[in-house]
């Protein structure tokens, strides 16, 4: 039996030692927002903050989290999706099929709060997470907006000229 | 696999797109007052694809499946434009195969890829959102015992003007029910020029369950009772299981049992998932690789190299005297490209969760074809359509994986088997999923051109060698024939991919390589491999004629105004021709795929190391008709990341007649530092549908290429260009 602190409550989960923190979660605390994408560190759609910091919860043994680790999953990151970041990724329409789209929120929400206006480069050094569906271009412009740099009341409209 | 649902299909008279109240079951009897209906809080079918509250809220079915690609917001865009309901009032209803067949199949096929789903489906669902709205308007009227063409609706809210009078949907819904519904032919859809919700870059309707962790994917289904398995087939496709000692597993936690599956594959049931995947990693395996184990990149380039020099072809097509042209030119050119073996890479690995009965097999499972998945339910189960039932989570990305190929229910379904009445979720590691994809085909393609002494292509001949998806997973359907998928996008008929320019004297020549890798269709299928062999070899040819890649590309497009329009487009936005940063440059590709064209502008630069930088993309598109500027905008976006990582990465080497490469350290995936800037341009021009989510594919990789040719001096003829030196 071990004790983890999510969300701000204290679970009790019973798992080997070795157990990724993601199947702990996922399977044992049954918070399914956090997601299996590698098991190896690569993808970032396991990513949770551990004390503040991004982690991709795949590649960290259940032996290794202490009790009084805060840990805090999607599901925790703000009440009702009002995060500046998950408000910027409506606004922009981010997601296409969303299967990342936990891990890249809470890797910006990590960025922003250690650098509340971060560059291009901070931004690109920080969100390494892979999105298949490519929703990049709208991820980097979410963050800027979430940080309060962009204009989030442009539509995603490209130029359109209608002929016929 | 979906022969049991064209047989059912075949039974059914015709497609009707509006069902009767009574097939609905909706013949109440009597007449509901209006208010009555509010009373009631019950939901009220319309039509089979209209369901409306009594507050008003439009539940829209949907039965295309949604992977991220915009469908679904699109599709109701469609219904809500001609039903006239409130936008802000809209929700969806996912149909399930079962439903669709219970009810001979009104809402259509379900199956999803092609970029078909709107294209397809367009008609149908506009029309069923026409017929919603004449019969409520029909409704009211009667109603009010007033002819039905004096009424106005906007926002789901009915006006007669004469006498001041409204009405919401909400309150008439109950009535129109019983209304007799229109023949769908007789209906006049909208001119798109008047749509105010269709045409409109509208948010997407599913965006917020994916922001919290709430929405739900195959892969997060939980049910009472339920085990986990994990899954292994045998490394080298065609090789079977010789033995498994279980005993050595037995004593681990949580293990239920290991379950052999056919010939070729073992699971491990246990009663969370990292437990069955703990155990199976420490099962002891024997496997019989078979004749295939010894097959390796080398042995399966020599096949296609065969394919590009031998005699014969599996088909083609051609006009002029190709092979006299050419050799009659003042100036001949030859390159030889080649691409490789290609992984979806779903960011949701595969999985499905089965629950087996003597009388009832259900699935959970992300799908593109949810009749096929329904299918092979009953095919793996043994129980018939009617007792099958496939639920459809929308899906973690699907790339083309997810349709025709239902692999991963019959191997669930087999799991499940061994437990009656209990859910088993089957879940595939990166690792299995990237050892036992149906790959892009690999291909090779020898060009040869002859230009006369003004400068123009006269002659082109092309030889493609590679493996055929048709052979391989639809062996009914003509292989080698003018419409071989692996011609794709170099067809002669107009409307879906044609070849788009004349060149006076044409020979395009498919010699079918297959290899023992099981290969289907990857977002943008052939198009992507073909629109790299051409439009490379056309900038080939440009810069031996000393002309400019654009200039050059025009001269042949006479004949192809809307090939030419696109080009033209990328070309203007782009600034094509005007001076650029110092070691920035330009390349430019155009092709035809899905009934849409395309056409790309890349400016790029490459460092004295050859370290690659592609700083900006422009895409120019027309799809006929843009459904949600912003989603097109978004699938454009996603079509160059998924271009570019192929490009830059993609390659699944083979080794011993297997993958090596399982997982994203070595298959890598383009990251958001690398993703250029892109600007799309959308030229619907409203006399025709085209596909969205993969025809500007094809173009970005070509176009990249020639803007790297242009900053080297060199041409680039195979990819990854993870293995090219480019300086």
């Amino acid at each position: 039996m071990a004790k983890l602190n999510i969300n701000g409550k204290t679970r009790d989960v019973q798992a080997e030692p070795d157990t990724p923190l993601l199947w702990v979660i996922r399977e044992q605390v049954g918070l399914t927002g956090t997601k299996f994408g590698c098991g190896i560190a690569q993808c970032g759609a396991c990513s949770v903050h551990i004390n503040g910091e991004v982690q991709r919860s795949c590649s960290i043994p259940l032996s290794s989290v202490k009790p009084t680790d805060k840990i805090v999953t999607i599901e925790g990151l703000s009440p009702n999706a009002s995060h500046p970041v998950q408000k910027a990724w409506l606004a922009l329409d981010v997601p296409q099929c969303g299967y990342c789209q936990s891990g890249q929120i809470m890797a910006a929400a990590a960025l922003l709060a250690k650098k509340p206006k971060p560059t291009d480069d901070d931004i690109d050094a920080a969100m390494t997470n892979i999105c298949r569906c490519g929703t990049y271009q709208r991820i980097r412009a979410a963050v800027h907006v979430a940080a309060g740099q962009g204009n989030a009341s442009a539509p995603a409209a490209p130029a359109q000229t209608r002929q016929g | 696999m979906t022969n049991m649902i064209r047989k059912e299909a075949a039974r059914i008279s015709r497609r009707t797109f509006v069902v009767s109240s009574a097939a609905g079951g909706l013949a109440l009897g009597l007449r509901v007052p209006f208010d009555a209906a509010l009373a009631q809080g019950g939901e009220t079918e319309v039509n089979a694809w209209v369901v409306i509250k009594p507050d008003d809220t439009t539940v829209i079915r949907i039965a295309r499946a949604e992977m991220g690609q915009g469908t679904l917001t699109g599709l109701c865009q469609l219904v809500a434009e001609e039903l006239e309901c409130d936008w802000k009032k809209v929700t969806t209803d996912p149909i399930t195969p079962g439903r669709n067949l219970a009810r001979k199949r009104v809402w259509g096929e379900m199956g999803t890829g092609g970029s078909r789903g709107i294209r397809i489906s367009q008609d149908y669902v506009r029309r069923g959102g026409a017929a919603a709205r004449i019969m409520l308007l029909q409704a009211a009227a009667d109603h009010w015992k007033v002819p039905a063409a004096e009424l106005a609706v906007k926002d789901g809210v009915i006006t007669h003007a004469a006498s001041k009078r409204s009405i919401r949907y909400g309150q008439v819904a109950a009535a129109a029910a019983k209304v007799p519904p229109p023949d769908p032919k007789s209906i006049t859809l909208k001119d798109p020029k008047t749509w105010t919700i269709a045409g409109q870059p509208l948010k997407r309707l599913d965006t917020e369950p994916k922001l919290d962790g709430s929405k739900m994917y195959a892969i997060d289904v939980k049910l009472p009772g339920m085990l986990n398995a994990a899954v292994k087939q045998c490394p080298v496709y065609g090789g079977k299981l010789k033995s498994v000692d279980e005993s050595k597993i037995a004593s681990r936690p949580g293990v239920k049992k290991v379950v052999r599956i056919k010939d070729n594959a073992v699971a491990v049931v246990a009663d969370t998932f990292y437990r069955a995947k703990s155990a199976l990693a420490e099962l002891p395996i024997e496997w019989d690789f078979g004749p295939n184990g010894s097959a390796s990149d080398a042995s399966i380039a020599a096949h296609l190299k065969d394919g590009i020099t031998a005699e014969g072809s599996n088909g083609g097509w051609g006009y002029g005297d190709a092979a006299k042209a050419i050799g009659d030119a003042a100036v001949q050119i030859e390159a030889v490209y080649a691409t490789p073996f290609l992984a979806h890479a779903t960011m949701e690995p595969m999985n499905c969760t089965a629950r087996v009965s003597a009388d009832k097999a259900e699935a959970w499972v992300a799908t593109q074809n949810a009749e096929a998945s329904l299918a092979a339910l009953s095919e793996a189960s043994g129980l018939p359509l009617e007792k099958c039932e496939v639920y459809r989570p929308d899906l973690g990305g699907g790339f083309g994986r997810r349709g025709g190929t239902q692999d991963f229910v019959h191997l669930a379904v087999e799991v499940a088997k061994q437990f009656p009445g209990v859910p088993v979720k089957m879940i595939w590691t990166r690792e299995e999923d990237l050892a036992h994809d149906f790959y892009r085909p690999i291909s090779q393609c020898k060009l040869t051109g002859g230009i006369d002494q003004d400068g123009k292509l006269v002659g082109l001949k092309i030889r493609l060698s590679g493996q055929s998806i048709n052979a391989y997973l639809a062996p009914t359907i003509a292989v080698g024939g003018p419409k071989e998928r692996q011609l794709q996008g170099w067809y002669e008929a107009p409307g879906d991919s044609q070849f788009g320019y004349d060149v006076q004297n044409l020979k395009i020549e498919y010699a079918m390589r297959n290899t023992h890798v099981p290969v289907g269709p990857w977002r943008g299928v052939n198009t992507n491999q073909n629109a790299v062999y051409l439009e490379c070899f056309i900038d080939e040819a440009a810069r031996a004629a000393d002309k400019d890649p654009l200039e050059f590309r025009r001269g042949m497009m006479a004949k192809f105004p809307k090939h030419l329009a696109v080009l033209n487009a990328a070309a203007e936005k782009a600034g094509w021709g005007k001076p650029l940063p110092a070691g920035v440059h330009r390349g430019i590709a155009q092709f035809m795929g899905y009934g849409s064209y395309s056409a790309a502008v890349a400016e790029v630069s490459v460092g004295p190391e050859g370290r690659l930088k592609v700083h900006r993309l422009v895409l120019a598109l027309n799809c006929g008709h843009a459904v949600n500027p912003g989603q097109i905008e978004a699938q454009v976006q996603g079509s160059v990341a998924f271009g570019l990582t192929a490009a830059l990465y993609g390659e699944c080497p083979v080794k011993d007649g297997r993958m090596t490469d399982l997982n994203f350290d070595r298959y890598q995936i383009m990251r958001l530092a690398e993703m250029p800037q892109v600007e799309t341009v959308i030229l619907p021009t409203y006399d025709f549908w085209g596909g969205v989510g993969e025809p500007t594919i094809c173009v970005t990789t070509p176009a990249v290429l020639n803007a790297i040719h242009a900053a080297t001096g060199k041409p680039v003829r195979s990819l990854p260009l993870k293995n090219v030196k480019l300086v």
